[in-house]
């Protein structure tokens, strides 16, 4: 009886996940292949601290695996708002960016001490953002912070120093973003921090000031740096879950939830996630015998990023693998106290691309190169099916302090 | 041990600007495939200080710089590439100077940088691997790591995998 029950959920809900879920939440529940051990998903679907979030194609209508939300601004202290939606919701970076296109309201610069205008420059591994830093009163669901500091992604307003763009394209505008902005909720406050190289002497590369002369590096100050807003809610500010429902294979549209606290409400309680602590924003992953020390969960990546030659990469999408069959994988995560066994699959992601409209992928997976301590990059497909709470650093949880990631 | 990095690194920062004119004056700045005296300029530009290791094929040295970001640079012992800076390696929280430690190499990697596919959008780590020059970088926000080299230049015996 209990098997057949959740069988029946496990064929139901994905399809109908919110509407099911009109009593504030929406339960799914799998077995692993073993049969051994049934875990369930509950998804919420409303209440002040839920904000709605879709994996689609986003405004340039080509993404894939990225996961958009809502977002209003607004000039400090005023009513003057503006509403602007396909913001990819990135748990791999820290604060708020907007394309300056996709930007109405007219906000304040943030300007130095010496009065020149503060603008940033902010490293991807395939790209950068560039453009002024400035203050809104951020609003996503129903939780508001004041004064944020915000990065607006512009190539023209300030003339991008070779410095910042160092040879790798800006990711400044609509079809080379694939996204009105980003909103970064991961498991720093700030996107620079407290180092000398980001507050005194600016070699971090992240801030500079820009009189008419030209740009030059500065260092920030904490409280002026661009930061994770999720960190200046009045309430449920000490991290989020993301929470997706199962993705069969592949689809074009996923509805789930973007939640915000961790245990100060009821239903952002921490359950039976397993806590994994993350004291450099990194956990140990163990793929085929190899330990990747630095590795890290990124609903902001599109794919499981990870080192395997034994896997073909793509002729097309040559970011990507392309297994002759689907390798059905499996690999361990370890943090001081906790491990869990994460199986997974990668299909053939030429073919996976080929039906133009599908954007959500259950299998997608790609290498990642470079020199140890390698990085496991456990992308957004991680996320379809499981709730993944990230926890702010310094941040106090039932779970105990941030940053950690639970799921 | 890291205390005493960044001691070095700020004395030499003071040092680096007192010898801007010699660093000017040392061969351009061709990091990878340039000479070993390369490795010089490169660790006065990074405000860094410099740890040396020898191995059999090559001699690797490794540069703190003042963002926290450890660069290598691989320079070959034997055979045609004796000399030579045949890979270049870097982990930190922040990215290297691309130009300064590519050299010649910069605009190669700059083109083919901004040719990746766009066709399905997405982020993911950077896979540059062109028959003259592979370029890899992955990671995320405070955590970078990549490494690039020139497969010609590899010594014999030398894998692609000990560039760390």
């Amino acid at each position: 009886m209990r098997d057949l029950r959740i069988f029946l959920i496990f064929a139901i809900v994905p399809a109908f996940a919110l509407s099911v879920g009109c009593g504030g939440s929406s339960s799914s529940s799998s077995n692993s292949s073993s049969g051994t051990t049934t875990t369930t998903q509950t998804i919420a679907t409303s209440g002040a601290n839920v904000a709605s979030i879709t994996v689609n194609a986003g405004p340039n209508g080509n993404y894939v695996n990225g996961a958009f939300a809502s977002v209003i601004v607004c000039v400090p202290g005023t009513s003057n708002c503006q509403t602007i939606d396909g913001i990819l919701v990135d748990t791999g970076s820290s604060g708020l960016r907007i394309i300056s296109s996709a930007l109405t309201v007219a906000l304040p610069q943030q300007n130095a001490s010496d009065g020149n205008p503060v603008v940033e420059c902010l490293p991807f591994v395939d790209s950068y953002t560039w453009g002024p830093v400035q203050t809104a009163d951020v609003q996503i669901a129903s939780e508001k912070a004041a004064s944020v500091p915000i990065q607006v992604l512009s190539d023209t307003d300030f003339t991008t120093p070779t410095a910042c763009s160092q040879g790798f394209p800006s990711a400044d505008t609509l079809p080379a973003l694939g996204a009105n902005g980003i909103l970064g909720v991961g498991l720093a406050a700030q996107d620079c921090g407290s180092s000398a190289a980001c507050v005194q002497t600016g070699t971090a590369g992240l801030y500079y000031q820009c009189p008419s002369s030209g740009c030059v590096e500065t260092g920030e100050p904490l409280a002026q740096q661009v930061i994770n807003p999720v960190a200046l809610f009045t309430t449920d500010n000490n991290g989020v879950i993301v929470e997706l429902p199962p993705v069969a294979g592949a689809a074009a549209t996923v509805s789930g939830s973007l939640v915000f606290g961790i245990g100060t409400q009821s239903n952002n309680v921490l359950g039976t996630a397993t806590i994994y602590t993350a004291p450099n924003a990194a956990f140990t992953t163990t793929y085929k015998s190899q330990t990747y020390t630095e590795s890290f969960i990124d609903s902001g990546s599109n794919g499981y990023f990870f080192p395997d030659s034994t896997i073909p990469i793509c002729s097309d999408n040559t970011g990507f693998y392309c297994p002759s069959s689907t390798e059905n994988l499996s690999a361990s995560n370890q943090a001081s106290g906790a491990s869990g066994t994460v199986d997974f699959s990668v299909a053939n992601a030429d073919a996976l691309f080929a039906n133009l409209s599908d954007n959500a992928f259950e299998d997608l997976g790609g290498p990642a190169g470079g020199p140890a301590p390698n990085y496991f990059d456990w992308g957004l497909p991680f996320f379809y099916g499981r709730n993944v709470y990230t926890a702010i650093e310094g941040m106090s949880t039932p779970g105990g302090t941030g940053p950690f990631w639970a799921y | 041990m890291s205390n005493t990095c960044v001691r070095k690194s700020w004395r030499l920062l003071a040092i680096g600007a007192a010898l801007a004119v010699v660093s000017a004056a040392l061969p351009a700045s061709a990091a990878l495939g340039g000479d070993g005296a390369s490795v010089q300029a490169d660790q006065l530009h990074m405000q860094g200080s410099l740890r040396t290791t020898a191995a059999a094929a090559y001699t690797m040295h490794e540069i703190q710089g003042a963002s926290g970001t450890v660069v290598r640079e691989y320079v070959s012992a034997a055979g045609g590439s004796a000399g030579k800076v045949f890979a270049v390696a870097w982990h930190g929280p922040w990215r290297p100077d691309m130009r300064q430690i590519l050299g010649g190499y910069f605009e190669q990697f700059a083109q083919a940088a901004k040719s990746q596919s766009k066709i399905r959008m997405g982020r993911r780590p950077l896979m540059i691997e062109l028959p003259g020059l592979v370029v890899e970088q992955s990671g995320h926000a405070r955590a970078f790591a990549g490494r690039a080299y020139v497969p010609d230049m590899l010594p014999t015996g030398v894998r692609p995998e000990e560039i760390q």
